[in-house]
């Protein structure tokens, strides 16, 4: 099996090389992608050491200094208390850690599934096309908000729950995406010669194809991920996702909008982190799809 | 064509079938049950009392049981009470459905008429100056949360300038009717419409962009400029017209998005709409409000993908779906 090595799908020594190095090029000569890179670095290196950075306790309340209203920032509470004195610089921080932590492992979730979906519909084609294509399109009918509404509120938000259904109810772009390179990738050689030589069906997707697949699914994976923060936030500011006390970008927004009024950085802080986390995916998604994709290559 | 158009409306009813299985299987597993809204506190804790209240609501059944009778009584029409008001859940939902039908349609119109031309102009100067920074402000626009947009926009509009009133669909003090009425509800509509249709916004007018540079890529674009026609005219004639005809998919592939849009836009700006009593029923466990939002937000996302379909083949001629 090892005699046979095939250009297509792992380009040996050199060329890998030589690949990795042309799309890090392409990815360089987007400006705005770079620094987006290097952003969502910072946001995820605030993510893992949020609670040791954080100058107090997110949750702890201090009502003799709050008086029942948000405190402007000082010298000693950065970006001001909100209406029960919790530290709003250590609150952002952990909130976005929850941010992060829901758009990831739901994102990794969705594309599980998606490219499970997708690879076995392309690969087997047929009744098994199918069948699953069928049940991509009835999750595609699905008003999917408001279920993820009745399992925020009705089932109890834990996290784990949210990220679930975040992730079962959007992963049928992935699997659309990759059933169609699939398709396309059946009628290369290198499959054919891979079938010829007796290769399981198993081995063929997982050993042929997926590594040929890794591009799409990044970029794709990379430009879900907002969504799924989005998603996220937006149940929150509901009311129905991330429970207090726990901080959340959009449960801040939420308590925010009784203080829109008086107190500017009690609505500031969290729509503008939220903002810039999402732009810097978008921008590396923006980046990452003109130096992967060749279809977009000038 | 009309075969194709009946199809898909025979596969739509096992699709709504599922849907509503699936919403009474998670209101069958969340804690607690409906009998806890019917409860009167004065007679509160005898157990006798609540089982006569369960029995009285059928909870005593089992879960197909009750599946079956929800669905034969919504079948004829009668989508029973809901357990907040207490009024029947039809005239909760039919009080509510033209008020997010109009402040979506519009929130749809004013997509269009600002996308559209966004996108023209993007791609008739892609990849200069102008391009880039149009393709940038889209990246920024859908990366901001719809609801902090709200804020912004109330912070700007309604609280410093005071141009807007920030909720509700009418002016509470006085009652308008006629022409004020209608100018008062306008009133009132400026700042949801402007954030539900923002988001559309931002991905339009990169779909438009692309589309027309795809068309004016096209050997019958070659030819009528060839012809010696004005640029003008060949852009507006010739290219415009046949780009537009994407559009409608994207448009009719939007509408989960506007719909999502819709419960939080509804819910900030205190807008009498479907959404709002989607999220009010959710946070109330109004279950037969929740059961009748659902498939309404489901029928209307299986009639926009089968308006997406239909609406192409009959403006492209190319396309053929009896042939399949």
């Amino acid at each position: 099996m090892t005699a046979v090595k095939l250009p297509a799908v792992a380009p040996a020594g050199l060329e890998l090389k030589q690949e990795r190095f042309r799309v890090w090029r392409a990815f360089k000569r987007h400006r705005l992608a770079l620094v987006s890179a290097i952003l969502l670095i910072i946001f995820c290196a605030i993510a893992i050491f949020a609670d040791r950075i954080a100058p107090f306790d997110p949750n702890a309340t201090n009502a003799a200094l709050a008086g029942g209203k948000p405190q402007p920032p000082s010298a000693e509470h950065w970006l001001g208390t909100d209406a029960y004195g919790r530290d709003y610089l250590s609150r952002t921080l952990v909130a976005i850690r929850i941010s992060l932590v829901v758009g990831l492992t739901a994102v990794v979730f969705q594309v599980v599934i998606g490219v499970g979906t997708g690879l076995l519909a392309g690969y087997f084609g047929g009744r098994t096309d199918n069948i699953l294509m069928r049940i991509t399109d009835t999750f595609l009918a699905v008003p999917g908000f408001m279920l993820l509404l009745m399992v925020a509120g009705i089932l109890g938000g834990t996290l784990p729950a949210l990220i679930l259904a975040i992730g079962a109810l959007t992963w049928m772009t992935v699997a659309r995406l990759v059933r169609a390179e699939v398709l396309s990738l059946k009628q290369r050689e290198f499959v054919t010669a891979a079938q010829c030589m007796g290769s399981s069906h198993w081995r063929i997707m997982g050993v042929y194809m997926l590594p040929n697949l890794v591009s799409i699914i990044v970029v794709a994976a990379t430009l879900s991920v907002p969504a799924a923060i989005l998603t996220e936030s937006a149940l929150s500011f509901l009311g129905l996702g991330v429970p207090p006390p726990n901080a959340s970008l959009g449960n801040m927004l939420s308590d925010a909008q009784q203080w829109i009024r008086s107190a500017w950085w009690i609505w500031v802080v969290p729509g503008v982190t939220i903002s810039l986390i999402v732009l810097a995916f978008n921008f590396v998604g923006d980046g990452l799809r003109d130096a992967l994709d060749p279809r977009t290559r000038s | 064509m009309s075969q194709y158009i009946i199809r898909r409306l025979v596969q739509a009813i096992p699709l709504l079938f599922a849907i509503s299985l699936l919403t009474f299987a998670i209101i069958e597993i969340a804690p607690g049950d409906a009998a806890q809204m019917y409860i009167d506190p004065e007679k509160g804790t005898d157990p006798a009392y609540i089982e006569q209240v369960r029995v009285s609501l059928g909870l005593d059944q089992p879960f197909y049981v009750r599946y079956i009778s929800w669905l034969g009584k919504t079948l004829t029409g009668d989508l029973g009470y809901s357990l907040r008001t207490r009024r029947p859940v039809s005239l909760e939902v039919g009080d509510r459905l033209p008020n997010t039908l109009i402040l979506g349609a519009s929130a749809l119109l004013l997509s269009f008429v600002l996308a559209i031309p966004i996108g023209v102009i993007s791609a008739v100067k892609r990849n200069t100056a102008v391009d880039y920074g149009l393709s940038i402000l889209a990246l920024v626009g859908i990366s901001i949360p719809i609801f902090w947009l709200a804020l912004l926009l109330l912070q700007v509009f309604s609280i410093q300038l005071g141009w807007l009133p920030a909720s509700g669909m009418r002016n509470m003090r006085q009652e308008l009717t006629g022409f004020a009425g209608v100018i008062d509800v306008a009133h009132h509509m400026v700042l949801p419409v402007l954030v539900l249709s923002f988001a559309q916004l931002a991905s339009w007018s990169r779909y438009q962009r692309s589309a027309l540079i795809d068309v004016l890529g096209q050997d019958y674009i070659r030819t009528a400029r060839s012809k010696g026609l004005a640029e003008r005219r060949v852009l507006t004639v010739h290219a415009l017209k046949n780009s537009l005809l994407p559009m409608i998919t994207v448009a009719a592939i939007s509408v989960p998005t506007i719909v999502m849009g819709a419960y939080i836009t509804e819910t900030i700006f205190s807008w009498p709409g479907i959404g709002r009593l989607g999220v009010t029923s959710v946070a109330g466990r109004d279950y037969p409000v929740i059961m009748a939002v659902t498939l309404l937000s489901a029928l209307l996302i299986i009639g926009s993908n089968l308006f997406a379909d239909i609406s192409y083949a009959w403006a492209d001629p190319r396309i053929r779906y009896d042939s399949r």
